[in-house]
């Protein structure tokens, strides 16, 4: 049973007053500027979003370009955890993996993703191939890296309780590891996914694409539509608050013994 | 009687790049069916580690180890009870018993684990928390689940190094009144390293005390007091003492 207590209505009031206030600036700042190239005002955004199956700008609907940033995320974040997830219990759990692999991944983790681009057209073609590239070079070291810092993190005592009672090593993995680490690859699967979505639109803004919200913001900059950015802006934001609550949800629901044991 | 166990001068010294730690210097010991063992000795002396080599959690230099083998299927020759409970806090109370029978090594078919689990759930007064999980049990009933956990797998000899010591005096007496139950009921020989004189007196058959390190037995004490016992009785309180002044290495008055 969820309860909501008076706290909590009290503290998504406060949160909602300055959503509302910082909204209020921005109609007032519009009204007094008058001009849609610098400051759209609120009704405009709100028409676009009030409409979001319609062609914008003569292209594809709002909801189509979002699907298609969703899509290209989904299938990046997704590769990108399916790879680092194993690669990274391997490095946690094998001091010789970490002596090999430690210092490539450190020079290469700082690299910012969109910096592939480049690689990435000459590899992939302009497309979403590209896109998904960049995604999963951005995606891809904050799974890792909390994944060793997971398994590094299992507590001596776990392994040597399974060692005690004659687990194999692929057990230890299975039934020690793994989950001991999991609170914490769920943080970098969080972390990378929030990253992955910051990868899209960057990289959708890039030339040569053709569809997306990161394209769509683009494509209306250069027809100076800034009412169609603003609203592209506002359904990125609401998808990664979506995306940030459900695996805050899903850390409660499954990983509620964390710091407690 | 053919011991259980038997310890034929146990050797081991931790070696890093330039120190050496010398921890034992040849342990003997022999432990009989159904008994229960202390092990005291000064801080330090090697009693965990030679509880560890027991277990295979650690390799001696030197020396021999002869266990009985388990009779049974998914059964073990030792298991241990550590000083912290280390339950699995993702695991149920239910799944944390069960842990060891699943496993390939022991390949204990699934009715059989109920069994075997619903048996250790009322032996540990567990039975209303199987679908608990660890953190909201207690100290004293999460040791009780470690205990449940290592004698699972049904062990010839179940190894505890100070499993009580981080609890309260009351909780304590319980779980050492439990102890002794467990070698009743299980048959299970017991070997406890404990730092505490009146524990050891109070469940022990005899009481092995090692000398400081590198450790090597310097005395058997034979506790021939009948259970229950009384820890305020002369008898119990001259041998508490006794124990007290040879871990401390005094001399007799
Ligand atoms: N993994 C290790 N590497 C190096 N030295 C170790 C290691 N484990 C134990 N030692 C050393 O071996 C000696 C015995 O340690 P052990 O833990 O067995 O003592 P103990 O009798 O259990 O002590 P306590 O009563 O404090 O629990 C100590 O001097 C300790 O520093
Ligand atoms: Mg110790």
């Amino acid at each position: 049973m969820v309860l909501i207590s008076k706290q909590d209505i009290l503290n998504y009031g406060k949160g909602l007053a300055v959503i509302v206030l910082i909204l209020l600036i921005w109609e007032v700042a519009a009204l007094v500027i008058q001009n849609n190239y610098i400051l759209p005002t609120l009704g405009a955004i709100f028409t676009v979003l009030l409409h979001p199956f319609a062609p914008v700008l003569g292209g594809e609907s709002l909801i189509a370009n979002m699907l298609q940033s969703l899509k290209e995320v989904l299938l990046g974040f997704f590769c990108a955890a399916v790879l680092a997830i194993p690669i990274g219990l391997w490095i946690g759990w094998s001091t010789e993996a970490r002596a090999y692999f430690n210092p490539v991944i450190q020079i290469l983790r700082p690299v910012p993703p969109i910096a592939w681009m480049p690689f990435a057209i000459a590899w992939f073609g302009i497309g979403i191939n590209s896109v998904v590239f960049i995604i999963i070079m951005g995606a891809f070291f904050p799974i890792l890296i909390n994944t060793v810092d997971g398994v590094q993190g299992v507590r001596r005592r776990w392994t040597e309780v399974a060692m005690m009672l004659h687990a194999t090593p692929f057990e230890q993995v299975r039934t020690v590891v793994v989950p001991g680490a999991l609170p914490v690859i769920w943080t970098g699967l969080r972390v990378s996914f929030g990253v992955a979505w910051m990868c899209v639109v960057a990289a959708e803004m890039l030339p040569g694409t053709s569809a997306g919200l990161g394209f769509l913001i683009m494509y209306a900059y250069n027809l100076g539509q800034l009412q169609v950015i603003g609203a592209g802006m506002i359904i990125i934001g609401l998808i990664g608050l979506c995306a940030d609550t459900v695996f805050r949800a899903g850390r409660s629901r499954f990983f509620s013994w964390q710091g407690r044991e | 009687m053919e011991p259980v166990l038997t310890l034929n001068t146990i050797t081991k010294t931790f070696r890093d790049s330039e120190q050496n730690c010398p921890a034992l210097a040849g342990v003997s010991i022999d432990a009989y069916p159904r008994e229960i063992l202390c092990i005291m000795g000064p801080s330090g002396c090697g009693k965990s580690t030679l509880l560890r080599i027991i277990d295979g959690l650690e390799q001696a230099d030197a020396g021999t180890i002869q266990i009985a083998q388990g009779t049974m299927a998914g059964s073990l020759s030792v298991a241990m009870v550590f000083q912290d409970p280390a339950l699995f806090p993702w695991l149920s109370i239910y799944e944390n018993i069960v842990y060891g029978l699943r496993l390939t090594a022991q390949k204990v078919p699934e009715d059989e684990v109920n069994e075997r689990a619903a048996a250790l759930l009322a032996l540990t007064h567990l039975d209303s928390f199987a679908h608990s999980y660890p953190h909201q049990l207690s100290g004293g009933m999460q040791q009780r689940v470690a205990v449940a956990r290592a004698l699972a797998v049904t062990p010839q000899v179940l190894l505890m190094d100070e499993p009580f010591s981080a609890l309260d005096t009351f909780t304590r007496r319980e779980l050492e009144d439990e102890v002794i139950r467990i070698r009743d009921g299980m048959k299970t020989t017991i070997i406890m390293v404990t730092h505490n004189p009146e524990e050891a007196v109070y469940i022990a058959d005899r009481i092995i005390i090692l000398s400081e390190r590198p450790a090597v037995v310097s005395e058997v004490l034979p506790v021939d007091l009948p259970h229950p016992r009384d820890p305020a009785g002369p008898e119990f309180i001259r041998i508490r003492e006794l124990v007290t002044r040879r871990v401390l290495g005094k001399p007799d008055p």
